[in-house]
Order: structure tokens, then C-alpha cells, then sequence
């Protein structure tokens, strides 16, 4: 909701809690600003207009209307880059590591967690943010396993943003040396260029999408320091070619991590956490 | 829609510094989007002048530069042009190939209008 003039903001991302169904926390409310711009707010009094000008010290001519141009060279996403190196400051010193989760809807990023968060558990504290649309069903999952766990619904919004991450964790309580994990919105286009102040991304793919899938979404493999192939309990009854598809994410990215699971029969989930407790440890 | 979002940060970087230089309007805004960046300027432009309905930059010309992408081999150092994140180093063959140029998104500058002004205020 919009102090100024009381304007619904549409499709703000809000945080929810589960088993508290009265808690409701939107993002933006608090120091973001305005996204959004009235005609007429703008008009500042001329003695304003003129103390600006000499502040900036730019070249001007005294005669009507004039048009300038105005050099930024200012990185689009700034204002998220550097609230998430803020994110990632808070992050290291407190010894919390963080993984942000990506893929496709239905990969199995929350099935994942569900599996590898018990056996890591018995090491480290964790903590989980999810992030969905609309729902709350991953949080939920989540919340079953006794772990802390928030809930940003991001409505229209297809990716997870620095501001959201950043007030998620002020709302979530972590402990130091925990391991963080943040489940992005199902997506492999947008997540991918927004940086959420993580350590690491990991994406994630199934053996039931396309093993050419690193190169349909290249920036979001280049992105990633970890892929996970998931679902390989299917591989005799899909046809995937695996080394085909781990040749393509090399291609895309060499520095990736390669790893092979199965979150429904276990397989393959003791190499990725002993990857993920030595990187832990090491933190 | 992926890229609305983006124009909504665009949109509200521009009109936050054409406030600040105290503009009338912004008549143009430069972008500069890497051919590799994973943006699609086409869709960014319909999104933006979405975005900027009701503010200064409403009536802005979004002008956007494409830079090609350009590759660096780990291995011999050469650089040569690249389409896509893999590439293969023409000189050597190593797929051990490190972007330099083609990532940028920037805004690059925006055109502002003045109010008029007055002589020794
Ligand atoms: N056969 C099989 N199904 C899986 C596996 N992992 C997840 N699934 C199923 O895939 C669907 C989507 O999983 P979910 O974890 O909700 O995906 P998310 O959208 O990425 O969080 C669910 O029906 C899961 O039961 C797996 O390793 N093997
Ligand atoms: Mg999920
Ligand atoms: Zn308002
Ligand atoms: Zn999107
Ligand atoms: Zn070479």
C-alpha cells in the first residue's frame, strides 16, 4: 500500500509464515520508495530547481525550455547489486552460507530440500526461504521438517529480488553458521540476473526437461556455480542422454559443479552433501 | 513478462535522476544492452513504455545499443567475437573461454527537458 496517496501497489511481494496465519508482511512497505510516479509530485519550486543546478555545477543556458542530455552509465540492476552485496556483508558475518535454488517449476527444488535438509541438519543449523507467486505449499513442506522458514509470495513477479531476500531474513530468525537455502520462483530466464546476495547458485534440472536446456537458458548456466540433474530414477523410461546434457553446461559455464540425484530414491544426495558440508565448513 | 520489472527499475532510476536535475520531462533515454546480457530489448521496449505511463519519462524515445559479445581464450589469450556463453578460441580450439564485452546493461544517458529560466535570479 502506497502512503502517498493510498494506491494499492500491484503484485508487491509479500511474506508469509506457516502455521501463523495472521502474519502477513509486505516488502516494499518501509524504505523502498515509490515504483511507481504521480504527475504533479514532481514540480519542485524554482529556488529548489536552481540551488539543484549549481550543486551539480552542469553547464546550462538561461533561455526557455532547454533540453540536456545527462550521462549515468548506471548499471540497470545497481539498485538491486548493491543491496545484495549488503545482503551478502550481513551474510559473511555471520558465517551464514547461502544457496539460491533455481529451475524450472517442477524440477524438484523443494523435493530436494526436503531430502538433503535431515542429513545436513545433523551438522549445521538451516534455514529456508521460499519463494512462489501465489503459494504457500513449499513452505509448508518445508516447515513439516521442523527447520525455520519464511514464505515470499512474489504475485506478478517472476523472480526473487535483493529487497525481498533482505527482509525475509530480518523476519526469519538464523542462526550464525547456518546453511541458508533460498528457493527462487520457478524460472530460468529472470532469477538468473538477479543477485540475491548468495554465495552460490544452484540450478537445477530434471532428466524429464531437454538435456539441450543449458542452451536454451545460457545466462542462467553461466550464472551457476552448482547444477544438480535430478529425477534420475527416470532415466530407463525417458530418453535423456546425460553426458550430452553435461557437455552442454559445460560449454555454457567450465567452473560448474556437476552433480547427479535423485531426491525420490536418495541416489546420488551423499555426494552433493558432503560437497555442500565441506564448502560449510570451509565458509 | 519478465523484462517488466526491469523497465519498472528503469523507469524509476530515470525519473529519480531527471528529478533530480529538477526536468520538466525526459525526452530519450539510452540503454545499452549487451547482445549476450539475456535481455530482449524488443520486449523491454513494449514494457517500458508500460512503466512509464504517468511519469516524466512518459513520453521518452527508448533508444537502445547492442553491443556484440566478445570472448577472451584462457589458454593463448586471443579475442574474437562470440554469439552465445560457449565458444570455441578460433586460435587454439580450448572451450576455456572467459566474456569480456557483450554483458553490459546500462543505462547510458537520458535527455531531459528544462523548465524555462530566468536570468541573475
Ligand atoms: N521420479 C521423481 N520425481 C521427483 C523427483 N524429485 C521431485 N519429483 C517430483 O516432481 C514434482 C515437482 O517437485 P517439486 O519439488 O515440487 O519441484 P519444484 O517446483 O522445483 O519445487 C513432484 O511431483 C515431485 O514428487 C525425483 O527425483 N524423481
Ligand atoms: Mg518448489
Ligand atoms: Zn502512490
Ligand atoms: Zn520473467
Ligand atoms: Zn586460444
Amino acid at each position: 500500500m502506497c502512503d502517498t496517496c493510498g494506491c494499492s501497489a500491484d503484485g508487491g511481494a509479500v511474506l508469509r509464515k506457516p502455521g501463523e496465519s495472521d502474519y502477513l508482511m509486505h516488502v516494499s512497505d518501509g524504505n523502498h520508495g515509490h515504483t511507481h510516479h504521480h504527475a504533479g509530485e514532481v514540480h519542485h519550486s524554482s529556488a529548489n530547481v536552481q540551488e539543484e543546478h549549481h550543486d551539480h555545477a552542469h553547464d546550462h543556458h538561461h533561455h526557455e525550455s532547454t533540453t540536456r542530455k545527462i550521462v549515468l552509465e548506471q548499471d540497470v540492476l545497481q539498485q538491486n547489486n548493491l543491496l545484495a552485496e549488503r545482503n551478502r556483508g550481513y551474510f559473511e558475518a555471520r558465517h551464514i552460507f547461502a544457496l539460491n535454488f533455481l529451475s524450472s517449476p517442477g524440477s524438484g527444488k523443494t523435493s530436494l530440500l526436503e531430502k538433503i535438509i535431515p542429513l545436513l541438519q545433523q551438522r549445521f543449523p538451516v534455514a529456508v526461504i521460499e519463494g512462489d507467486q501465489q503459494t504457500t505449499n513449499d513452505a509448508d513442506r518445508i516447515h513439516a521438517l521442523g527447520v525455520p522458514v519464511i514464505q515470499i509470495n512474489t504475485g506478478s513477479g517472476c523472480h526473487l529480488d535483493a529487497l525481498m531476500v533482505n527482509r525475509a531474513v530480518k523476519e526469519l530468525e538464523v542462526q550464525d553458521h547456518s546453511l541458508l537455502c533460498i528457493e527462487n520462483v520457478g524460472n530460468l530466464v529472470c532469477p538468473a540476473l538477479f543477485d540475491l546476495g548468495e554465495a552460490l547458485k544452484v540450478v537445477i534440472i530434471s532428466v524429464t526437461e531437454g538435456d539441450d536446456k543449458p542452451l536454451k537458458y545460457p545466462t542462467m548456466f553461466h550464472e551457476a556455480d552448482l547444477c544438480i540433474l535430478n529425477k534420475i530414477d527416470l532415466l530407463p523410461y525417458v530418453e535423456f542422454d546425460v553426458a550430452k546434457c553435461r557437455e552442454n553446461a559445460m560449454r555454457v559455464n567450465h567452473h560448474l559443479e556437476w552433480f547427479e540425484v535423485s531426491a525420490k530414491s536418495g541416489e546420488g544426495l551423499s555426494v552433493l552433501q558432503e560437497w555442500i558440508e565441506k564448502r560449510l565448513s570451509h565458509h | 513478462m519478465h523484462e517488466m520489472s526491469i523497465a519498472m527499475s528503469i523507469v524509476e532510476a530515470v525519473v529519480a535522476h531527471a528529478q533530480k536535475e529538477g526536468a520538466r520531462r525526459v525526452s530519450g533515454v539510452d540503454l545499452r544492452i549487451g547482445k549476450l546480457a539475456g535481455i530482449e530489448p524488443e520486449s523491454l521496449k513494449f514494457c517500458f513504455s508500460a512503466a512509464a505511463k504517468g511519469t516524466l519519462a512518459e513520453e521518452a524515445l527508448l533508444a537502445v545499443d547492442e553491443p556484440e559479445g566478445v570472448g577472451e581464450c584462457g589458454e593463448c589469450g586471443m579475442r574474437f567475437p562470440v554469439t552465445f556463453y560457449y565458444a570455441e578460441c578460433p586460435g587454439c580450439r580450448s572451450l576455456r573461454i572467459t566474456i569480456v564485452s557483450g554483458e553490459e546493461f546500462l543505462i547510458q544517458s537520458i535527455t531531459i527537458e528544462e523548465e524555462g529560466e530566468q536570468e541573475n535570479v
